[in-house]
């Protein structure tokens, strides 16, 4: 095989990654832009997620588990976003981030006690043979989730611009005061981005599920998002798409590249080094406002 | 209070030294480093653990292979974090906030991947460096009350200078820069030098921390002890004991390292109470990790400013009580 | 003010809690007939899942020497300590129950090389089976310290040697290139001078790719290895949940699955489970029987889970996990009955540790044991503690493994040259006080 298709066929992969990536990274972006809150807990939320629709498939099916696993997520999202983040408001933006770290301490020890230590698998019948155009070989279920994963971001970048929640929460990331003075009703907005990262918690666990398995691990997933955050400008939804494909692309390249000639390894440290690059030439990302500084 | 921690080892038994006393002192070592550059400089980092990481290596290098003494190896552990730390810092001259913390998360990384990967570091085989018998001036520090008094005397150094330091025009001009830094550039405050002044003090303290650990607690260096949830959790340390507190550093550490220990051991003893069995052993673990998430956040609801300003209320309180001081402490940071 | 003053006495009582509670921690006694057996344990995060089978099939054990009267009349009463696979939480693990440790085995290497030091002092012996440090098989160079079972560096060259069985004969192992995708840490790295060393021997090509913790995400790996590197086998050392993470990625480049060799670390049903029929064929070493067909295995089901007395949920009896912990108990209560024996009670770590030297687990009391073929002959001494063993390698057929070869042997020159040469290594780091 040349080293021409070696190359398309990593860039292909990585690209195809990248975009799960980016639905992981949705999940903070939406919270952020409601809440100015960066949701250390998301993981966990993915984690639990995951689990619930794994753990209900015996009983109710693929399609009445994640039903079920929406409102679980919903009322969790909600419940958070209630008890725990509404009493803090108002505090400084660290506390709020240690908030996130308690909750998220809580959905991990929830979820074991839940549904046990026992890792599952999560098959969802997606052929897995390579398709192959020509000499290149792309996966089937990549192609699929990066899919699923597109249009879901497509989806919420609809749902900013064309719905009243949807401009509201974007009022609010502007400017919560004067968003309230406005009329904005700032308790239902909140509770709306809250579900819908509950949402993309579940989209995100399904697919990452399919996968690599349901575990634990699947909190340390959303790591690989903030990378990605860095890129694209954490309050922005089409800058986290890019950003997804362009970490995607160096972490596979690099990894081809790069680490085959020092033993490997260097895949996760790309998107570090890649994001700090960046950093450096545009400190607030791609698409982010420069505006947003503090937490 | 610093008589109480020198009589400690008199009063208390081996497992308090050793297992709680001593790891205790150590993190809020370092999680006053992290307080200088986070609570008084504004400058979140979330690369404490990686620059421990440093120090220890650093140290145990020195130390093992070349025979550098205890002391010297120890203040090498702390230099060798700090000049990394200025240049994981010369990202906060342009950015701030969230992106900052990712841009330190990101330093996190690096340097936990690079001390794994660079052969030099010993890490080949095994990525862990045991140290040899700790001995300075020919004194063996094999004893745990000995290694307790040469972390605390270290510690107590350390935390005195850093209380100085914050009262003094440096860390005034830390102040000016967290509460609004182009402000303070304009009245003469050096962004670059007192931000990467921040930076550098901050990790010379994890540093030297990190060699403490390995002299002083564990004996041994290895990556495995320094990962993000341990960056995660030292910063956890400043934001439960209060930001810009010295004591709040020490309670925060010690409220973050004993609490899960506290929260096992009541549970098993209230288990064993209701005769046992009637709860899983795997749910009674795992509820350890609840009830410690519902503390943190019942603590930062209650008390966002931190443990200190509780202790301080507490003082204060005391002092009402007993009618020796008619004080306001309560406000005191 | 008043508010204040509410949440102080709160704190109070927060501190009263605390100064009350902890010193209560090692309340745990040992009574006459009794023995006294902490464990370290792991029920929470990441590694839960092998290490809640491993501690299960211990117990299980324990019961059933118990339920037959136990170790000369000695009942075996266990107390846990959970420690998250955390090195800081092991070592207060270890400072609560200390002077009360039979024998250590956290299942982490991280927390042996931690403990390493204080087991040294306390002369208490620290186990992993198939982990830990290599070289503590030279028991004069680590007195408290042993690999137990099969050290990395013997698995290296037994997995070699079931590759060179594959292709008839290690002569036909010539030009062949085997891929190495491992955990990029001290687990995942031990196997290197093996390779180096047997690539040399054999002729043979082997290259690394090294995956960052948790390396969930390998796809860019396999493309290289399948379609660029095309190599004839590859080796996997992951652990943990990147385990399961290969098998997707190995459909979506076509590799054939049956020419992935995973390590004994990826070899429950936990680590495979998760890709179901995906991984069909696939292959992974194992130090042990796998199945319920164990004499010794059936009596517990027999009596232990008939009594209502199992540790582990009914359905993973005879899981690779819950066969660990069998074996494990079977070595530990064979210390124990040796040390009690020859030292008489009440037993302590260090009479433990002589029981350990003096075990001669040899077919005879294999099968007295009921576990023949469960487990390899143990003859450990104060020279050797173990570590030189075979493996045997398991298919997965989609739902459980079965064992497919016989036991295959290590290289014994190499890897005792290795177990010297860093054992030397070591006692020249730590032994040497500095000039100064």
């Amino acid at each position: 095989m040349g080293e021409l298709i070696f190359g398309i066929e990593l860039l292909i992969t990585g690209m195809l990654i990248g975009l799960m990536y980016s639905m992981v990274a949705l999940g903070f972006v939406l919270i952020y832009k409601a809440s100015s809150v960066f949701n250390f807990a998301q993981g966990a939320m993915t984690l639990f997620a995951a689990l619930t629709v794994v753990g209900l498939i015996p009983h109710v099916g693929l399609l009445w588990a994640l039903l079920i696993a929406a409102v679980v997520m919903c009322v969790v999202a909600v419940g958070a976003e209630r008890i725990v983040f509404r009493p803090l408001m108002g505090s400084s933006q660290l506390t709020i981030f240690m908030g996130t770290v308690g909750f998220a301490s809580i959905l991990e020890g929830a979820s074991q006690i839940m549904w046990g230590t026992k890792p599952r698998g999560l098959q969802l019948g997606i052929p897995s043979e390579p398709l192959k155009l020509g000499e290149v070989f792309v996966s089937k279920p990549d192609l699929i989730s990066a899919a699923i994963a597109g249009l879901l971001v497509i989806a919420i970048v609809l749902f900013f611009k064309r719905t009243r929640i949807g401009l509201g929460l974007r009022a609010i990331a502007d400017d919560p005061a004067a968003a309230a003075v406005v009329g904005i009703p700032l308790r239902r907005v909140w509770a709306v981005a809250w579900s819908l990262a509950g949402l993309i918690a579940i989209a995100s666990g399904v697919l990452w599920g399919s996968r690599i398995g349901v575990h634990f691990g699947m909190s340390l997933i959303a790591l690989k998002a903030l990378p990605v955050l860095i890129i694209g400008g954490i309050d922005s939804v089409a800058g986290v798409i890019v950003a997804g494909l362009i970490i995607g692309a160096a972490e596979a390249l690099g990894e081809g590249y790069i680490g085959t000639y020092i033993g490997g390894g260097v895949q996760d440290v790309m998107a570090y080094v890649v994001a700090l690059l960046f950093l450096m030439f545009r400190p607030s990302g791609l698409f982010g406002q420069t505006a947003i500084q503090r937490l | 209070m610093l008589a109480m921690a020198v009589a400690a080892p008199f009063l208390l038994s081996e497992y308090w030294i050793k297992a709680i006393l001593i790891p205790t002192i150590i993190f809020g070592l370092s999680a006053l480093g992290l307080n200088i550059v986070s609570g008084y400089a504004g400058l979140i980092s979330m690369g404490q653990a990686a620059f421990m990481a440093l120090g220890a290596f650093s140290a145990v290098i020195a130390y093992g292979r070349f025979g550098v003494p205890v002391p010297l190896a120890i203040l090498l552990g702390g230099t060798v974090a700090a000049l990394v730390g200025v240049v994981v810092g010369t990202p906060s001259l342009r950015i701030k906030g969230l992106y900052l913390m990712v841009a330190t998360l990101a330093s996190q990384f690096i340097i936990i991947w690079a001390l794994q990967r660079v052969p030099w570091t010993g890490s080949g085989s095994f990525a862990t460096l045991n140290t040899p018998p700790v001995r300075i001036a020919g004194f063996d520090f094999s004893t745990p009350t000995a290694k307790y008094y040469l972390v605390l005397v270290v510690v107590a150094v350390m935390t005195l200078f850093g209380w100085n330091l914050v009262r003094s025009r440096i860390g005034r001009a830390w102040m000016a820069l967290r509460e609004h830094d182009i402000a303070a550039s304009i009245m003469g405050v050096s962004m670059l030098r007192y931000k990467l002044l921040a930076f550098l003090v901050s990790s010379f303290y994890a540093g030297v921390a990190g060699s403490l650990v390995v002299f002083g607690w564990t004996g041994a260096a290895s990556v495995q002890e320094y990962e993000l949830d341990v960056s995660i959790k030292i910063l956890g340390m400043i934001i439960i004991g209060g930001l810009g507190s010295v004591l709040g550093s020490f309670l925060g550490a010690a409220f973050i390292l004993l609490l899960p220990i506290l929260i096992a051991v009541a549970m098993q003893r209230v288990a064993a109470l209701t005769g046992g069995g009637t709860v899983s052993v795997d749910v009674l673990a795992n509820a350890e990790h609840v009830v410690f998430g519902a503390l943190i956040l019942f603590f930062l609801i209650r008390e966002p400013q931190g443990l200190a300003k509780l202790w301080f209320g507490l003082a204060g309180w005391v002092d009402r009580r007993t009618g020796t001081f008619n004080a306001t402490k309560g406000g005191r940071k | 003010m008043k508010k204040a003053g509410m949440w102080c006495k709160a704190v109070l009582a927060g501190v009263a809690a605390v100064a009350v509670a902890v010193p209560f921690a090692a309340q745990a006694q040992q009574y006459k007939g009794e023995i006294l057996h902490p464990m370290m344990v792991t029920r929470t995060g990441p590694f839960a899942t092998a290490s809640t089978g491993v501690t299960a099939g211990q117990q299980d054990y324990y019961t059933l020497v118990n339920m037959a009267g136990g170790i000369d009349g000695y009942k075996i009463v266990w107390e846990e300590c959970e420690f998250e696979y955390k090195v800081p939480r092991a070592l207060e693990c270890y400072e609560r129950y200390k002077g009360k440790w039979k024998m250590v085995y956290p299942n982490s290497t991280p927390a042996i090389f931690a403990l390493a030091e204080r087991v040294t002092k306390d002369e208490v012996l620290a186990i992993n089976l198939a982990g830990g440090r290599s070289d503590s098989s030279d028991g004069e160079t680590f007195p408290y310290l042993a690999p137990v079972i099969a050290n990395f560096w013997a698995q290296a060259t037994s997995t070699i040697a079931y590759i060179g069985q594959l292709e008839g004969g290690m002569d036909k192992l010539k030009g062949k290139k085997i891929a190495y995708i491992h955990l990029d840490n001290d687990y995942g790295r031990q196997p290197f001078p093996m390779f180096d060393e047997l690539a040399k021997k054999y002729g043979f090509e082997w290259k690394s790719w090294a995956l960052s913790w948790p390396a969930l995400e390998q796809s860019a790996a396999w493309v290289d290895i399948a379609r660029r590197y095309r190599a004839d086998y590859v080796v996997g050392w992951l652990y943990g949940q990147s385990c399961a993470v290969p098998y997707t990625e190995i459909a979506k480049v076509g590799y054939p699955m049956n020419k992935y060799i995973g390590s004994l670390w990826c070899g429950t049903e936990d680590d495979v489970g998760p890709a179901g029929p995906l991984a069909k064929d696939t292959v992974t070493a194992n130090f042990h029987g796998v199945g319920k067909d164990f004499p010794v295995i059936k009596e517990i089901e027999a009596k232990v889970y008939k009594a209502g007395k199992g540790n582990a949920d009914p359905a993973r009896v005879g899981s690779v996990a819950y066969n660990r912990g069998v074996i494990t108990g079977i070595i530990i209560v064979e210390a124990m009955r040796n040390g009690l024996k020859a030292k008489g009670a009440p037993l302590d770590g260090k009479k433990v540790r002589d029981g350990y030297r003096m075990i001669k687990l040899d077919d005879a009391r294999l099968k007295q044991l009921g576990a023949t073929g469960l487990m390899p002959n143990l003859v450990f001494s104060e020279k050797y503690h173990g570590g030189m063993d075979s493996q045997l390698f398991q298919k997965w057929d989609g739902t459980k493994f079965t064992t497919i070869s016989k036991w295959i042997p290590p290289d014994q020159a190499m890897v005792q040259a290795k177990i010297d040469d860093s054992a030397k290594a070591f006692r020249e780091q730590t032994k040497a006080a500095p000039a100064k």
